[in-house]
């Protein structure tokens, strides 16, 4: 049995030493160096330096004047980050929906959209789909007093178009973009 | 489905099947010792731990001192990281000083990601330090998958050797596929990653100060070096609680696709890496076909089914599409199905959208991939061994069927090759059938499901399925962090690895003793299509014989309920 313990033993450290130090060390070497805004979290700050969150994580926004994110299970909590894990067949996701669409239903617009009644896998999706960022275009050109036009050019600007995924606008960089163009009233 | 969904599709093919032969080729030649590219670079290190370690790279072992160096490596490697969980609040890297992990969640999380499983009751996010990630799981990442690599290794040495006692060196497997496997591939992938947004750093979480004005934290970590490994070595243990729908975790549609080809990308040339032992590529190629014919079968059938929009929505204030809970936008349908797919294909278990909420028969697909004891593809290792068991159960029907001694590439299968073939196959029955039973009609225990009607029941038997096939994926609503579950959980994870493990490495022992009967005119030939027709019903009538009356119990059940 001897012959046995002293490979296993040395082998798990020196595995433990270059997998997990080694490593992460040098990944995070590399990281830093060639790619440090995404290795330190895409981090989007104000004028000041001040830190409003990542690009890559939605927030909450409340108020006609924002353009609103997917729901989120979990209240947009980022720890920890949670779904609905409800079934198809669950009566609560039905009740949810049809509550969620009574509140944003436009008549003038047709159904309101499948990605603002439903929660993300996450809950921190930050992304919609450009027709579900088009179905609110007129609640947020109203209430901050903008040309449907100009903000439809600024949405236009925000989609991008992967080769190998559906075309998606960031909510959060869209909104902080609108607030340069026309400050929500305090 | 769009240009874009087609392409998608198209690249992710294109990414596992055209490196396949190359790469398939590599691992023969870094496993059997030969010099590589790499060679010159890895070489000392590879060196450096045999003289640390009192290891001599040219002996060989006998299959019961393979299993036993196997055996005492993964107890040392539970031990440790049993250790790391347990006593996280005492040690250091632990910014958000978190406190140690229970006892049975410990055990739980410790046996998970020894095993390759990667079963997760709890969030990584919230509960555990940058130590433990890093020194704790990303470690048995590695060496979980390089455990599988060896053991598939020994098995084809097993099949392509004659009269030999000796299926090579446990230590020097392990080591190899560890530094030269994975190791490249995953420095590789972690950079590609950290690219299209994922975090790399050691700094605390960052407290930001929303549009809006409200407090949020963000969470950060060492987190593409361990995504690398976890896709890459079929794991699947998310950094972030909801893995890789997470955006830090899967920040673009790109990002999704190096992810999602990473699953297989290894398990996919491992089969060119059998035919290179055997010196029979044919063999490879119609092992393949099997794969990708059942892949592809799964694959449209899961497709179809998770563009049906959800009837229960039905109103015309919403809109009929596909349904998106618990999709994350940037993926969408189809990049999530494929996910879904693959990841329970491969035994990886990591998800970009919830489980529980995909349509029945999208669920259904997840549970009969894993059902089939992950051999579609499969594990690193594990997906292909348990593929060659199913191999010599069709041979030996072959050769009730036409009256012959059934032979594999001249080896000849006996009584205790049989024997053996038969004990893996209760592997998956005893796991899922046994312990899942037990879980639902025990009212404390079954109380854990989070959805009512036969999707609860789904909840209970997904859970037990991942375990015992050690996928790790879950149907998650499912309350899990039960002392209960998360012993008998683990119970199922170390039933489905070392129930498969032990009788491999046993049959590859008595394979390797035999003489090799020259392949002759009468043989039943292995390579064409009647035998991936044969194989490719043997698997679906193994699975379908053992676990319909559980589908129908569930997914079937809510199929039909929500009259799709």
């Amino acid at each position: 049995m001897t012959t046995l313990v002293r490979p296993a033993l040395s082998l798990i450290v020196l595995m433990t030493l270059i997998t997990g130090a080694v490593y992460p060390l040098v990944v995070t070497g590399v990281a830093q160096v060639a790619f440090p805004e995404q290795a330190n979290g895409s981090l989007l700050r104000d004028d000041s330096g001040q830190v409003r969150g990542s690009r890559l994580l939605a927030q909450p926004f409340s108020g006609a004047g924002w353009f609103q994110p997917r729901p989120s299970a979990a209240d947009y909590a980022t720890v920890s980050s949670g779904a609905s894990n409800l079934a198809p067949s669950n009566p609560a996701l039905a009740k949810r929906v049809g509550e969620q669409a009574q509140a944003l239903y436009v008549p003038a617009q047709g159904p309101v959209p499948l990605a603002l009644l439903t929660t993300s896998g996450s809950g921190l999706d930050p992304h919609l789909p450009p027709a579900a960022v088009a179905y609110q275009l007129a609640r947020v050109a109203a209430a901050r007093q903008l040309p449907l036009p100009a903000l439809q050019a600024l949405v236009e600007q925000s989609t991008l178009h992967p080769l190998v995924g559906p075309p998606v606008v960031n909510i959060l960089a869209l909104n902080a973009a609108l607030d340069q163009l026309a400050p929500a009233s305090k | 489905m769009h240009s874009y969904d087609y392409a998608l599709l198209l690249a992710f093919f294109a990414l596992v099947l055209l490196p396949a032969p190359w790469l398939g080729r590599f691992y023969y030649k870094v496993m059997e010792g030969q010099r590589t590219w790499l060679s010159p670079l890895l070489g000392p290190v590879e060196r450096g731990c045999y003289r640390l370690a009192g290891v001599d790279p040219a002996t060989e072992q006998s299959w019961k001192t393979y299993a036993l160096a196997l055996l005492a490596f993964n107890l040392a490697g539970f031990g440790l990281l049993f250790a790391v969980l347990l006593l996280q609040g005492h040690l250091p890297l632990n910014p958000q000083h978190l406190p140690g992990q229970e006892w049975s969640l410990a055990f739980n999380t410790a046996v998970s990601f020894m095993t390759n499983t990667n079963w997760q009751s709890y969030s990584g996010e919230a509960s555990l330090s940058y130590l433990s990630q890093m020194l704790g799981l990303t470690v048995q990442n590695f060496v979980s998958a390089a455990t599988g690599l060896a053991v598939l290794v020994a098995l084809c040495r097993g099949i392509a050797r004659r009269s030999a006692s000796t299926l090579g060196n446990f230590w020097v497997d392990m080591t190899r596929a560890t530094l030269y496997g994975l190791l490249p591939l995953c420095l590789l992938l972690a950079l590609l990653l950290v690219w299209q947004g994922v975090p790399q750093t050691f700094t605390d979480y960052v407290h930001a100060l929303t549009l809006q004005g409200a407090d949020q934290v963000i969470p950060l970590g060492p987190a593409a070096s361990q995504i690398a490994i976890k896709q890459l070595g079929t794991n699947g243990g998310g950094f972030f609680g909801v893995n890789s729908a997470h955006p830090f975790e899967n920040p673009s549609a790109w990002s999704n696709l190096f992810e999602v080809a990473s699953i297989i990308l290894i398990p996919v040339a491992l089969v060119f890496t059998f035919g290179h032992y055997v010196k029979d590529l044919r063999q490879s190629r119609a092992i393949i076909a099997c794969m990708l014919a059942l892949f592809v079968i799964g694959g449209a059938t899961a497709l179809w089914s998770e563009y049906q929009p959800n009837p229960t929505l039905n109103s015309p204030l919403v809109e009929q599409t596909a349904p998106l809970e618990g999709k994350e936008s940037r993926f969408g349908t189809t990049a999530s199905v494929l996910w879904s797919v693959t990841t329970t294909a491969a035994s990886n278990g990591s998800v970009n959208n919830m489980h529980d909420s995909l349509n029945p028969l999208s669920g259904m697909v997840a549970l009969v991939n894993m059902m089939v004891g992950e051999v579609i593809f499969g594990g690193v290792g594990a997906g292909l061994y348990g593929m060659l068991l199913n191999v010599l159960i069709a041979v030996f029907l072959a050769g009730l069927m036409i009256g012959r001694t059934p032979e594999y590439l001249g080896k000849k299968l006996q009584a205790r090759e049989v024997q053996l073939l038969v004990a893996t196959l209760l592997v998956m029955p005893v796991g899922v059938l046994v312990l899942g039973a037990l879980a639902t009609s025990l009212p404390g225990p079954a109380a854990a499901v989070s959805n009512p009607g036969p999707h609860g029941f789904s909840q209970l038997l997904y859970a037990y399925t991942s375990a015992s096939a050690n996928n790790g994926s879950a149907f998650a609503g499912l309350g899990a962090n039960t002392t209960f579950h998360n012993l008998m959980i683990g119970l199922g994870m170390l039933i489905g690895r070392f129930g498969y493990i032990l009788p491999v490495l046993a049959l590859a022992g008595s394979l390797a003793l035999k003489k090799s009967a020259p392949v002759g005119q009468n043989s039943f030939p292995t390579h064409g299509p009647l035998f991936v027709t044969l194989l490719l019903v043997t698997i679906l009538l193994i699975g379908g014989l053992t676990f319909l009356p559980a589908l129908a119990l569930g997914p079937v059940a809510e199929y039909l309920s929500l009259g799709l």
